[in-house]
């Protein structure tokens, strides 16, 4: 193994490219469509990186994984030594690895992306977490505190609530998570599909969680089985991490002919009950060969690619603004794109028209130019007067995004909420309940696994403190 | 899991099935549902919570084996377990002490009525409850209704039980009697029957709830398949009712909504499964 490298070699290293299905059959079947780096790939890749002293990358982590570190060891061809440092500050690295932004964030800071290509950090935590879901016994026990007597619940299993069980685990505390759906994961079990964050691989993170010592109870529905106040009482503090709930409608004629979906009902048919992968499943889902799915975000990404999975000749992403302005992750875009997605840009939909049955027949767009730039920088769709056209159509997906959900937050009147809903929590994941902490799409609205996990991580921190009567480390902005 | 009970079969492919449930047990007040699966792999299936006893820990839950999900479940025998009982879900029945209510049931409708029925009953109210169906072997739970109801009238369509009719001519009769005229009506059944029921209490001004049982996925506020137009807004079966105002359902686009999976519940019984 080479040792060490001079910056001009490291610098000679080009970017690894990503191997995939090709897209031809991928876009037929629902296999991962990246393969994953081999560890030659990997430790080249790994040697591109300088180990700068600015560490820009870490900052550019909401869970702030040690890169350079991890990094570092698996240039040096030490991938137990890796996967320790990855392990120790992420509960679910190879969910991270395959569906964070990292060109958004650790890899946007990367000092070699200034003149060239960022190092693939994205691609080089999932080897070495895939490594370690192998490997586990050439994995050093992450070393426990004892028991602290102490009982923390958290309310949901997805990316933020798994995060900060695997936290505060470590820390000695006793933790039960309960989730209102049969299965674990949240909404990286019901809505990221197959063929991006394969099953088995949530099942091993939580499987590590579990052997760890948390505790995992499905079909409690906080706010209905139990209540908030009763999980304050025989608990010592409380995450909520219930997540996102009710799509947002798109509120134009039509919206309920038959083939009309909710993004989060196509999604929970297809992913969590296995609708149109398995022959035999009991769940039904509308197969359509013409699908338009209404957004430009991951969701819209994730639905338009599984239409063509479930056998749509034509599959559409019908968005209001430009390509370059879609909220989704490059990668998907280009991803989908290659599977042969048509993308109808510009375009707003105004009506959802039915045929004599009334299932979908057409969607009715207006037509739109860019204009001045909105508060958020994007240059705001304008209607071109007049300008409408028919799309046929025979499945539409409305990926626009949800709402919070309702549910727990109805039960418990003395959570303060935001004008949408949303649980309103400090930086440090304290709410205006004392003992009660938030975190993820429940207070964020739509946002991203990584940063719901995050949240997790601030939290678990926070909640540490808490139990332990310390003040809160971090400075509460709220 | 959640094991089974007890499980009987009081109508035609209708069973009455107890399930050891202690946290719903508890929780649970009338007109609330459960999700079901039997096992891995099965769709989940919203139920109407029966009734309750917290003392055991036990929920019943009044199954109509139509589909496959619903096969599965009837099928199990006592010490077996169902994989999934998530609950209770949904609001409620409004409760409240309206004097006199009539309480309509059509088909296996009865069953998620019965405990709306006898919550009312326990509120102080005097109930009647008049249960339709095609025939005599599809009028279901009338005894139990009639150990809390004031009255119990029954219809069938063939007139092998009850009077010969609808229940609507039934509850006419009711409302046009000054001494039987409810101040409030419940109905739970097939749309039609639902929409024939408030098309009729509408002409009286009579306040009226439906429980709607529209298709769900996930039942605990996520999908959104459970849309529903009431007064022309979108709402969710699953957080915001099952029950609703009857008379701003919107019925027809219900009824169309439900008839999305036809081909493919078709399907199934043709290959048995």
């Amino acid at each position: 193994m080479p040792t060490t490298l001079s910056s001009k070699q490291r610098l000679s290293i080009q970017r690894i490219q990503m191997p995939t299905q090709d897209a031809q059959p991928r876009s037929r079947n629902f296999k991962e469509v990246n393969l994953g780096l081999s560890q030659a790939a990997a430790i080249a890749e790994a040697q591109r990186c300088l180990l700068c002293r600015g560490r820009n990358c870490v900052a550019g982590c909401p869970v702030g994984v040690s890169i350079p570190e991890f990094i570092g060891a698996l240039a040096e061809g030490d991938i137990p030594a890796a996967a320790d440092i990855l392990q120790q500050d992420n509960a679910l690295p190879a969910v991270c690895g395959r569906v964070c932004p990292q060109e958004t964030q650790c890899e946007a800071k990367c000092l070699r992306g200034i003149k060239g290509e960022p190092v693939a950090i994205g691609y080089l935590e999932r080897f070495v977490a895939d490594w370690s879901l192998t490997h586990s016994a050439d994995l050093t026990s992450p070393v426990l505190r004892p028991a602290s007597g102490k009982r923390v619940a958290v309310v949901g299993c997805g990316p933020s609530g798994l995060t900060l069980a695997g936290e505060l685990v470590g820390k000695g505390h006793e933790i039960t998570i309960f989730e209102a759906l049969h299965d674990t994961g949240g909404v990286l079990r019901y809505g990221i599909p197959e063929f991006r964050l394969p099953k088995e691989i949530i099942d091993v993170e939580v499987e590590r969680l579990v052997a760890r010592g948390v505790k995992i109870e499905c079909n409690v529905i906080i706010g209905k089985t139990l209540t908030l106040a009763e999980l304050q009482q025989e608990f010592d503090a409380v995450y909520l991490g219930n997540g996102a709930g009710l799509p947002v409608l798109l509120d134009i004629p039509g919206e309920n002919l038959s083939g009309v979906y909710a993004a989060n009902e196509y999604l929970t048919r297809v992913n969590l009950m296995g609708a149109g992968q398995r022959a035999d499943c009991a769940t039904p889902i509308i197969q359509g060969k013409r699908v338009a799915v209404i957004g430009g975000g991951n969701t819209a990404m994730d639905c338009v690619r599984i239409a063509r999975r479930l056998g749509a000749d034509s599959a559409m992403i019908v968005y209001r603004r430009e390509e370059d302005q879609m909220p989704a992750r490059v990668e998907e875009i280009h991803h989908a794109q290659e599977e042969g997605v048509e993308f109808v840009m510009l375009a707003a939909p105004l009506e959802v028209v039915g045929d004599e049955n009334d299932w979908v027949a057409a969607l009715r767009c207006q037509k739109m130019v860019l204009g001045e730039a909105d508060e958020s920088g994007r240059r705001r769709p304008v209607a071109l007067a007049g300008e409408t056209f028919l799309l046929e159509t025979d499945v539409v997906i409305n990926a626009l995004g949800t709402r919070a959900n309702p549910l727990l937050t109805a039960t418990a009147p003395e959570l303060k909420l935001n004008q949408w809903g949303n649980i309103l929590a400090n930086e440090d994941g304290s709410t205006t309940l004392p003992g009660v902490f938030a975190g993820g799409d429940i207070v964020r609205g739509g946002a991203t696994v990584i940063l719901a996990m995050g949240d997790g991580k601030r939290a678990a921190a926070s909640i540490d403190a808490y139990l332990q009567g310390l003040p809160s480390r971090l400075q509460k902005t709220g | 899991m959640f094991t089974v009970l007890r499980n009987e079969l009081i109508a035609p492919r209708l069973h009455r099935i107890l399930v050891l449930a202690p946290r719903i047990a508890t929780a649970r007040q009338a007109g609330q549902f459960v999700m079901v699966r039997a096992s891995e792999g099965e769709e989940r299936i919203p139920l109407t919570i029966g009734d309750a006893d917290s003392a055991q820990g036990t929920i019943t839950l009044f199954v109509q084996a139509i589909g496959a999900g619903t096969q599965k479940i009837v099928s199990l025998q006592p010490g077996s377990s169902l994989q999934d009982v998530a609950g209770p879900l949904g609001m409620p029945t409004e409760i409240e002490t309206w004097g006199r209510v009539v309480c309509v049931g059509g088909g296996v409708g009865t069953a998620v009525l019965y405990p709306m029925a006898k919550a009312l009953a326990a509120a102080g109210n005097s109930v009647t409850t008049i249960i339709g169906g095609r025939t005599k072997s599809l009028i279901i739970l009338a005894d139990e209704l009639a150990e809390f109801c004031q009255a119990v009238r029954i219809t069938t369509d063939d007139g092998s039980a009850g009077t010969k009719g609808f229940v609507t001519s039934e509850l006419k009769s009711l409302i046009e009697a000054p001494d039987s005229r409810p101040s409030t009506v419940f109905a739970v059944g097939p749309v039609p029957m639902m929409r024939a029921v408030t098309e009729l209490t509408r002409s009286y001004a009579i306040p009226t709830v439906v429980s709607l049982n529209p298709i769900m996925i996930d039942g605990t506020g996520m999908c959104g398949g459970c849309r529903v137009q009431i007064g022309g807004e979108a709402k969710f079966a699953c957080v915001d009712g099952p029950e609703f105002d009857g008379h701003l359902v919107d019925f027809e686009g219900l009824a169309k909504r439900l008839r999305m999976y036809e081909k493919h519940e078709e399907a199934c019984r043709l290959s048995g499964n």
